[in-house]
């Protein structure tokens, strides 16, 4: 019956209405919080101009409530029927950016399809999770223990983070595993399995950095010592925290930032737009931001304590942590404490794909809060 | 049921693995907040520091050079606009296409061509570029009346040093030009494009008095350089008008009136106050011309000229003195013990051992005494004198009478001289002094060097009893109108170690010389009644005489080349009752002093004391003690 798992309308117990008001709507208005900062501050990026940006970012931000909505009032058993397909779509559109992909910023990532430039890398984060979710909720216990059973899902990050090194996007693809170790890790994969892939992966990095790209490893370099090369490599990453630490505990008022205004400050609409806020509105306005985020993970995360099911559980959790990956990884990069290895700040920066995906996968976490209850058996099918 | 208890086993290992998970991103999101109190509250100062660094750039405003004023407040140095036409490439577009198009309007030649292109192409797109300097009024309104044909060309207007009187101050104003290498102090304003510093005469003496202190701008700049906006300003402080005892009028008389001659200089004082009233030298050159920058041409031209331009004669000038050093003699003499009235016979000669030495006058002047011997510039009156006095006692009156050392003015490159002694001698030659040299030097010749501002200084210490130093700064101009010197006293000098009655002896040898029918100078002389003057010739041999040559007798000077001809000075001062003012002129391979020198020198007194500086209200100034020397 994939009509009634898809309208969900016709489900006896839950009605469309009451999915309606089931909705998380303080997750809502946080995001739309987060969002609004986001305009005001691109707003203030354009030097008080709604264009080029602001105006753009409000439109698809309405494009993604709409969106976000739809994909949490949607039956949760649709996402779970579908997670595969959506998983294999994600993943040939990825091999399709090695064939026809724009080449933009020194790295293959974009689908032009006309209206708007997919990144399906960012796709690919939330298809993977929806996928392992899936996977995992058909495994037991024992089943989880057996090495058997985890080799295909270890073949499912791997595949696609593979495709993402080789564009090469170093972060997305280090998002993709911890993702997906996230995912793992709450399925219940034994401690000494993680010990074992983490032992493993420190003992990789020096055959790793043999296959970095140059600028790759100028970033690390810099980010290591960045005021070894004040006005090379590591100029952005000084920039950053100049203006960062120059905001102090109040900021220099909104559109009053020198470093941002005069051009000293790199990519501050997009990777670097923490720094601006926090250069405007000072640690207030940075401890502030964080403050949202932190609710909208905890949120997440309570989401995830609640769900009945085990797909709905590991989806919730894997997809909040793709928003703390997002998140901790912009903030620490543009505060000097991670490389520079170009992650935006979830619903701030200005960018489409990403603003669409985050809200797609907060969609998705919501949906696991409105079918809390929903059982689904181990193969699929719903169980009253 | 079996599942159920499955579920529930599964959800509780999430539960722990979820809140491990949480509680580890809680961490992590508390790491973040930590590196933000850090950097905006622990090390917030330091990057305040560093994007006000970052984003606030200091020009200096160049102060305007401060102005050089004659005793009376006439400008002699000053600052006039200099318009300049400046490109900047972003609104230019085609560099290539607006030069041509200006080129139509001014002249601009291929040196300035390949400078701008090269200027351009290596500079910011926002940065202007000069194209040309100096630009006329005429070519002024030329680019302006086709300002929208030239797009990005710009005039500017700055300022230049302005010397209105050209060539006759040159020597003593000198002169403003770029900063070289070697003049880099560490300050910031001589790094200023454009920016001049004084390289000669009391430009460069007074350099810094007369630079000010730079003014500041702060202004904003972008990531790329570009200015945004003027956030503060601070204007300098212009520099100090420096106030000269010269009198310009008499100034560029003196200069006019040398102008007859190929090479001469001359140097006229107040003899109470030791003001230097004209100091000239020719042939001069034209200080602007400096400013706007020589050609190399022009400059090798300056310094290959045969005749010095660039050298001031009247302070580094060495000359023999000839009989103008006879007064020195004379009281040298009476200091020995020999009385004004010892009376000597002039046969035109006198023998020395194997040598003769010849008076000027063939003939012989007969019995002479001291006041004859002034008079008549008798030779072997001194010969026989010197012998008895020695050149250690001739000496030793010469220093006091400023000879023999620099005197002391504010210029740069004044020139000691030579007053021989026995010491000297062997210290710098290396040989014992000799008898006859002693004779040589008593008529002002040998070794005797001196410069036309010693002269004058001697000439001033004669008239005045005094110990008067010569001095070319008065101060700085005083911001109110005050009485005449305001907090500025005059110069008290001391008496010199002369009694009176000997320098009235010298002082009336001098009178007869100008003023009796058959003084040397008597031609000469101011007949006007009041403005008489009391002088001294003197003739001085170019070729170093040795008394071989002394004995052989003097060479009619008309049958030499000019540049061994002899040069011709006269020293004098006036009004010889009451004196005041004195000169002294020497002519380059002039000839005779009383020909030649004594009529420019006449001259020259009677003009001044018909102008009568030291009688008319001066310039107010502040204390001389605080203007700081640059030397």
């Amino acid at each position: 019956m994939p009509a009634d798992i898809f309208l969900a309308t016709r489900n006896p117990e839950i009605t469309l209405r009451q999915k309606f008001w089931q909705l998380n709507w303080g997750m809502v208005l946080l995001l739309t919080v987060i969002a609004g900062v986001g305009f005001a501050m691109l707003y203030s990026a354009a030097n008080g101009s709604m264009t080029p940006w602001a105006s753009r970012q409000i439109m698809r931000f309405g494009i993604g409530l709409v969106l976000m909505l739809t994909v949490a009032l949607i039956d949760i058993r649709f996402w779970f029927r579908y997670a595969y397909l959506i998983y294999f779509g994600s993943f040939a559109l990825l091999g399709a950016v090695e064939v026809m992909g724009d080449i933009g910023m020194g790295a293959q990532r974009w689908i032009d399809v006309g209206f708007v430039r997919l990144q399906p890398s960012e796709m690919m984060k939330v298809a993977l999770i929806l996928a392992l979710a899936r996977y995992f909720h058909g495994l037991s216990s024992e089943d989880v223990g057996r090495l058997s059973y985890l080799l295909l899902p270890i073949g499912m990050a791997m595949a696609p983070a593979a495709l993402v090194l080789k564009q090469p996007d170093l972060g997305t693809a280090g998002m993709l595993l911890l993702a997906a170790g996230a995912v793992f890790f709450c399925a219940g994969v034994r401690w000494w399995k993680f010990a074992l892939v983490i032992v493993a992966g420190l003992a990789a990095v020096p055959i790793g950095w043999q296959f970095l790209h140059d600028y790759q490893k100028a970033r690390v370099m810099t980010f290591l010592n960045p005021e070894n090369d004040p006005l090379g490599a590591g100029y952005h990453s000084l920039q950053a925290m100049i203006a960062f630490g120059s905001g102090a505990v109040t900021g220099k008022g909104f559109m009053q930032g020198t470093q941002s205004h005069l051009n000293f400050l790199p990519e501050k609409q997009t990777d670097f737009i923490f720094t601006m806020l926090a250069e405007e509105f000072g640690l207030v306005g940075s401890l502030g931001l964080l403050g949202l985020y932190f609710l909208v993970l905890a949120y997440g995360f309570a989401i995830a304590f609640r769900a009945r099911n085990q797909f709905g559980r590991l989806l919730a959790l894997g997809l909040t942590t793709n928003l703390f990956l997002y998140v901790f990884i912009n903030m620490a990069m543009v505060m000097g404490m991670f490389p520079v290895v170009g992650v935006p700040l979830p619903m701030v920066s200005y960018g489409g794909t990403v603003m669409l995906t985050i809200m797609a996968a907060m969609g998705l976490v919501m949906s696991s809060y409105v079918h809390r209850d929903v059982r689904i058996s181990r193969r699929g099918t719903a169980e009253v | 049921m079996l599942q159920k208890n499955e579920d529930n086993e599964r959800q509780r290992s999430f539960s722990r693995r979820g809140l491990l998970l949480g509680g580890g991103q809680a961490l992590l999101l508390s790491g973040l907040a930590a590196r933000m109190y850090y950097l905006q509250v622990i090390e917030a100062d330091r990057y305040k520091t560093l994007a006000e660094d970052n984003r606030i750039n200091l020009r200096l405003l160049p102060p305007p050079r401060g102005r050089i004023l004659d005793r009376f407040g006439l400008p002699l140095a000053s600052n006039r606009q200099n318009f300049r036409v400046v490109l900047v490439r972003e609104h230019a577009g085609d560099v290539d296409l607006v030069l041509n198009a200006l080129s139509q309007l001014i002249t601009i030649d291929e040196h300035d061509y390949k400078r701008v292109m090269r200027e351009v192409s290596r500079k910011r797109s926002f940065v202007p570029v000069t194209v040309r300097e100096n630009l006329t009024w005429d070519e002024v309104s030329r680019v302006e009346v086709n300002g929208p044909e030239l797009p990005g060309v710009t005039i500017e207007m700055g300022q230049i040093r302005d010397y209105p009187f050209a060539d006759s101050m040159a020597h003593v104003l000198g002169y403003v030009a770029s900063v070289a290498e070697r003049d880099l102090t560490g300050d910031p304003l001589l790094e200023l494009p454009g920016f001049r510093i004084g390289k000669n005469g009391i430009e460069q003496k007074y350099d810094l008095p007369l630079r000010g202190s730079a003014g500041t701008s702060q202004i904003e700049v972008n990531a790329y350089g570009r200015v945004i906006r003027e956030l503060n300003r601070e204007e300098g402080k212009p520099g100090d008008e420096l106030v000269l005892t010269l009198d310009g009028g008499l100034q560029t008389f003196v200069h006019q009136r040398l102008q007859g001659e190929v090479s001469a200089s001359a140097v006229v004082m107040d003899i109470e106050n030791g003001d230097v009233l004209a100091l000239a030298s020719v042939p001069s050159y034209d200080p602007n011309a400096f400013n706007i920058g020589l050609t190399v041409k022009q400059w090798n031209d300056l310094i290959n000229d045969s005749l010095h331009p660039l050298t001031n004669k009247a302070i580094a000038g060495l000359y023999a003195p000839g009989s103008t050093f006879k007064m020195v003699v004379a009281m040298a003499a009476m200091k020995a013990g020999i009385s004004p009235d010892h009376r000597v016979f002039c046969p035109g000669h006198l023998t020395l051992g194997r040598s003769r030495f010849h008076c000027w006058k063939r003939q012989g002047h007969g019995w002479v005494d001291m006041h004859d011997a002034i008079q008549h510039s008798c030779d072997v009156f001194f010969y026989d004198t010197s012998r008895k006095v020695g050149i250690d006692n001739i000496a030793a009156m010469a220093n006091q009478f400023g000879l023999g050392d620099k005197v002391g003015i504010d210029l740069n490159g004044e020139k000691a001289g030579v007053i021989p002694t026995r010491d000297w001698k062997l210290a710098n030659i290396g040989e014992p002094w000799q008898g006859g040299e002693t004779l040589i030097a008593s008529i002002g010749q040998g070794f005797v060097l001196t410069t036309p501002l010693q002269l004058a200084t001697m000439v001033a210490r004669i008239a005045s009893g005094k110990q008067v130093t010569p001095r070319l700064t008065r101060g700085v101009r005083a911001d109110g109108d005050g009485d005449d010197g305001v907090g500025a006293p005059q110069p008290v000098f001391g008496p010199l170690d002369v009694p009176l009655e000997h320098l009235r002896v010298v002082r009336e040898g001098m009178d007869a010389v100008s003023n009796n029918p058959r003084g040397t100078a008597y031609r000469a002389r101011i007949s006007e009644e009041g403005f008489e003057l009391a002088g001294k010739t003197g003739t001085a041999q170019v070729r170093r005489i040795s008394m071989a040559e002394r004995a052989a007798g003097v060479t009619k000077n008309e049958q030499l080349p000019w540049r061994r001809r002899d040069h011709a000075l006269f020293v004098c001062f006036a009004p010889v009752h009451k004196p005041r003012y004195c000169c002294s002129v020497i002519v380059d391979h002039g000839g005779g002093g009383s020909a030649v020198a004594a009529p420019i020198a006449r001259d020259i007194l009677l003009e001044t004391q018909r102008r009568d500086p030291a009688g008319r209200r001066s310039l107010p100034i502040v204390a001389t003690s605080q203007i700081a020397e640059n030397s």
